[in-house]
């Protein structure tokens, strides 16, 4: 089984690196960006063919160290 | 003073930590490595030092934090045992939930490294007891992720149970945005935990021990310290 973990910051956290992300392209004249948020995404490799284990496994794996809850917010979705 | 110091893949801060310790406590400490699961027997000071561990992979300290050696870190913090982290050591405390928080990407997104002032809040505390509460001393910075944020909550928390040991000022102790270099709320620069035994702060005041490093503000801290075991013993 496959999944995808997408980790982004919660809406009230400020992101400088997302900011300076929107003034480049910004410059680089991409026009129509409103803003940007910065976040990392982590493709998950599960053994066996998923099943209600396999979900808890990447539960765990997001609340344990993928995301740090404090601030970011996480997304599982299963890709394959 | 009996002090362990950890040290982690990626971690470059220990040197001078060790030397600070030795200078400062007539004692060498024992470095612990991160794979270990047990400080040294009679450990009164858990020290974590600066740099980067693990390559600061996935975030700042969070790989550190679920190193083996931190669930004993954990055992001694809750029996008590006094715990300081210093930078990178600051953003593995907060990871492993041993302090609240989090260390942000500086404000102004460039790693800063130099010297900058901190108004020391409160002189009774282990931490502390070697400096005057409202004394200003110079230290260095040197990191990246140095912003500390928390929610509301915590913040009023902090405060409002005197939790904030250092907080970024000018040379006169005025709280100025100007001379809060990464942008952290209320121009925090190093938090207690609840029980008073667990400091993190970002700067470095180990590399301010002696007079050919230029200042010598840092030994406070450590005199402190020092005392601090001297009295209990």
């Amino acid at each position: 089984m496959k999944a995808r973990i997408t980790v982004t910051l919660k809406p009230a956290i400020l992101d400088p690196q997302g900011k300076a992300i929107e003034g480049a392209l910004k410059s680089l004249g991409v026009s129509g960006v409103a803003s940007v948020r910065q976040g990392k995404v982590f493709d998950i490799e599960i053994e066996g063919a998923g099943g209600a284990a396999a979900e808890a496994a990447l539960k765990n794996a997001a609340e344990k160290l993928l995301a740090n809850t404090v601030i970011e917010n996480y997304r599982i979705e299963v890709t394959g | 003073m009996k002090s362990a110091l950890l040290v982690f893949p990626g971690i470059n801060r220990e040197r001078d930590m060790a030397r600070a310790l030795k200078l400062m406590s007539g004692r060498e400490p024992t470095m612990v490595w991160h794979a270990d699961r047990e400080l040294p027997a009679g450990t009164d000071l858990v020290v974590i030092p600066g740099g980067f561990s693990y390559g600061d992979y996935l975030r700042c300290g969070a790989i550190a934090a679920r190193a083996p050696i931190m669930a004993a870190v954990r055992a001694f913090a809750q029996k008590g045992g006094l715990v300081l982290a210093i930078c990178n050591g600051f953003q593995i405390v907060c990871e492993a939930g041993l302090l609240p928080g989090v260390l942000m990407r500086n404000s102004q997104l460039r790693f800063i490294c130099r010297d900058v002032y901190l108004r020391v809040e409160r002189s009774d505390t282990p931490f502390t007891r070697g400096y005057n509460a409202g004394q200003v001393i110079r230290v260095p910075v040197a990191h990246g992720e140095g912003n500390y944020i928390a929610d509301g909550e915590t913040i009023a928390r902090l405060e409002g149970e005197g939790r904030v040991l250092f907080r970024y000022a000018s040379p006169d102790g005025m709280i100025d945005p100007n001379w809060n270099h990464n942008g952290a709320m209320n121009a925090i620069a190093g938090i207690l935990n609840e029980r008073g035994n667990v400091l993190g702060m970002m700067p470095h005041p180990e590399n301010h021990v002696e007079a050919s490093m230029g200042c010598t503000d840092g030994r406070g801290l450590f005199a402190g310290l020092v005392d601090h075991f001297k009295l209990a013993a």
